[in-house]
């Protein structure tokens, strides 16, 4: 059931290619903005740039956010799964892996372009951070989603609740190069992926209600 | 989901949906309370009633979408849910969709094609949902839970919308599936075609 | 103008151009590339990896010339709500965006050798970049508009997007003298008066070659828009017919 909801995401993803690449163009382009803000500088860019591409990659996790769970609402997608006995923490769980796949691979597929962008020679602590850091910000995203699933403006609504959520993956992530960075990100993440499917099943159900 | 089979099983050994004192509170007002039930298979429900008595809520409570205010309800059986609302993707052909919802459930490309016989909708099976007329899509969910395979259909307003042709075929389907030990509730403003159905008037219930 | 609005009549011409400007693309592209990797002399500053500019110069005429089309496409279905012309303009936006991006990725490889990095933020790179972020947008935007049935909110973008073009040019320069340090000059492909006979033929032959598989391309994939928009309204006859 899991896999076939997870499959199912995927397929619908796939058929929607300029919905997929949207939050990759974003990554880039806000990683891209930075130059133009700080200036050109090689060192400065050097300096900066783990932190930009943490953030660009934070901002398109949320990007979706209004398409995440909102509409499986409002067209009864959601009635239909749970009168199948489907419990909505395993819906929770098949979408953030979904949620995962589609955003994140990418995200790491278009790293070396923003990392060319800033000018930055060593991707692979960054690549390495993102690939631990990224499921904790899919979790972070869907849970927004399924809170603002409903409301008007939940998108704008989800950035406020998500971002200081977000921090100390946010803080860890940046800090992936000092000794045990690596493992304070792994731990965080793991709880945030942990707790979500629950949360968020409870938000939906609170919606249901 | 409440499955507290066991229950039903000491009372009596044909399994049945019961429920009990059930009662709804919608947005702080009480829809009704003290409702009582028993479906065994083969057995129909009509619930009938104003807009606004609560059918569609009765609906949701018996699906398990809604929790109730009081009272229990006692289902063995599994659901067809047939709601208002589409739950197939529009851009998405008919048979995929359908499909996707009959691998869910365990149910394979026969189960799918029987349905949608069954609803007259297999020359539209190739298109893409978005482009069916409103009729055609209310069949589609009709079809939906007839390929679930699920003994009880919950089926809200199954007659809107519908031609006479379509009505009959949605009486013909309810009627074998009744006569294969299915179980249907419909909430309902008119007649469907249900051969002597028990009957729920809602606005009875309502105590003031 | 109007002799095209007919579908009918634009696809027999299309269907008669398609092959013809694919070969001619083709052959031309061939006898460019040829001479340019093979018959032409190594730059005596780059040496050979000024071939890359076969393939660049194109890719960057094309990308920039590309996004004209689209905005001209997009300015006569807005004001003539001509039918084809939003075809045309969704057409060619992604193979303009395609070879802006082909035109950036082979800057960056020529980049590597000469400059020593795969990029600078140039004022002429920049506002490449730039130029692919545009094309990006109008895709998503336009292929948003089409999931709901069309409309004309990309048409707009993209005429927006064009008088935005000399804005965002001259931003970008004022940004680069800004930091004129950390700029790099760039020789060769920039100072078009000093480039050689042997080298000028070839550039010309590909340039030429890649504009009619520009051009190919964007009426195969007019002809695919209209053969998918029969499909749609028939699947929608069918729906109605059928109750």
């Amino acid at each position: 059931m899991f896999w076939l909801l997870v499959r199912r995401d995927l397929a619908l993803a796939l058929r929607r290619p300029a919905a997929l690449a949207l939050p990759v163009v974003f990554f880039v382009l806000a990683a891209a903005l930075f130059p133009f803000a700080v200036g050109p500088d090689a060192k400065l860019l050097l300096a900066i740039a783990p932190g930009v591409l943490w953030v660009a990659a934070l901002l398109a996790a949320l990007l979706p956010v209004e398409t995440l769970v909102a509409p499986d609402v409002a067209d009864g997608t959601l009635d239909q799964l749970v009168t199948r006995g489907l419990a909505l923490e395993t819906f929770a769980a098949a979408r953030l892996v979904a949620h995962w796949l589609s955003f994140a691979l990418p995200l790491l597929v278009a790293l070396p372009v923003a990392g060319v962008l800033l000018g930055t020679p060593a991707l692979a602590p960054l690549a390495l951070g993102l690939l631990i850091g990224t499921p904790a910000l899919a979790a972070l995203a869907l849970l927004a989603a399924c809170l603002t699933a409903g409301l008007r403006g939940g998108g704008a609504l989800a950035g406020l609740i998500v971002l200081p959520l977000a921090l100390p993956v946010l803080i860890f992530g940046v800090g992936v190069g000092q000794p045990g960075g690596l493992q304070l990100l792994g731990a965080a993440t793991l709880v945030i992926v942990a707790v979500t499917p629950f949360a968020a099943a409870a938000a939906l159900r609170s919606g249901m209600e | 989901m409440r499955r507290e089979s066991g229950y039903a099983a000491t009372m009596n050994t044909a399994p049945a949906l019961i429920v009990e004192k059930l009662a709804c509170a919608r947005g702080g007002r009480l829809l009704f309370e003290g409702l009582g039930l028993r479906v065994e298979r083969g057995g129909a429900v009509q619930i009938e009633g104003r807009n606004g008595a609560g059918k569609s809520s009765l609906l949701r409570l018996l699906a398990g979408l809604l929790r109730p205010a009081g009272g229990r309800i006692d289902n063995p059986f599994r659901i067809g849910w047939a709601g208002h609302e589409l739950a197939l993707k529009p851009n998405m052909r008919l048979r995929d969709e359908l499909t996707h919802w009959a691998r869910l459930d365990g149910r394979d490309a026969a189960a799918v094609d029987a349905a949608l016989a069954a609803f007259d909708l297999l020359p539209l099976a190739e298109l893409p949902v978005g482009v069916l007329s409103s009729g055609q899509k209310h069949r589609a969910v009709l079809a939906r839970a007839h390929a679930s395979g699920a003994e009880l259909w919950l089926l809200d307003e199954p007659g809107v919308g519908l031609d006479a042709a379509s009505l009959e075929r949605l009486a013909a389907a309810m009627r074998a599936h009744r006569a294969a030990g299915g179980l249907v509730i419909a909430a309902t403003h008119g007649d469907i075609g249900l051969d002597a159905p028990q009957k729920l008037v809602l606005d009875q219930l309502v105590l003031a | 103008m109007h002799r095209f609005a007919n579908p009918a009549r634009f696809l027999r011409i299309a269907r008669v151009l398609t092959l013809p400007l694919t070969l001619l693309g083709l052959g031309l592209t061939a006898a460019g590339l040829w001479i340019g990797l093979f018959d032409s002399p190594p730059d005596y500053q780059q040496g050979e990896s000024v071939r890359i500019m076969y393939v660049h110069v194109p890719a960057a005429w094309l990308g920039s010339g590309g996004y004209l089309g689209l905005a001209v496409a997009s300015a006569v279905a807005l004001v003539w709500r001509h039918p084809l012309a939003e075809i045309a303009a969704r057409a060619i936006a992604p193979v303009g965006a395609a070879f802006t991006a082909i035109c950036l990725i082979s800057g960056a490889l020529w980049g590597k050798p000469t400059w020593g990095t795969y990029w600078v933020w140039d004022a002429r790179l920049t506002s490449m970049l730039v130029l692919l972020f545009l094309y990006l947008g109008y895709l998503a935007l336009s292929s948003a508009e089409a999931e709901r049935g069309g409309g004309k909110a990309a048409s707009i973008l993209a005429i927006v997007g064009v008088i935005n073009l000399p804005i965002i040019k001259y931003s970008v320069e004022w940004w680069n003298t800004l930091h004129q340090g950390s700029s790099i000059r760039l020789s060769g492909a920039g100072a078009s008066s000093s480039i050689a006979r042997e080298v000028l033929l070839p550039v010309l032959l590909s340039v030429a070659g890649f504009s009619l598989l520009f051009g190919a391309i964007v009426l195969m994939r007019m002809r695919a828009a209209l053969a998918q928009q029969a499909v749609a309204a028939r699947s929608r006859r069918i729906a109605a017919a059928y109750t």
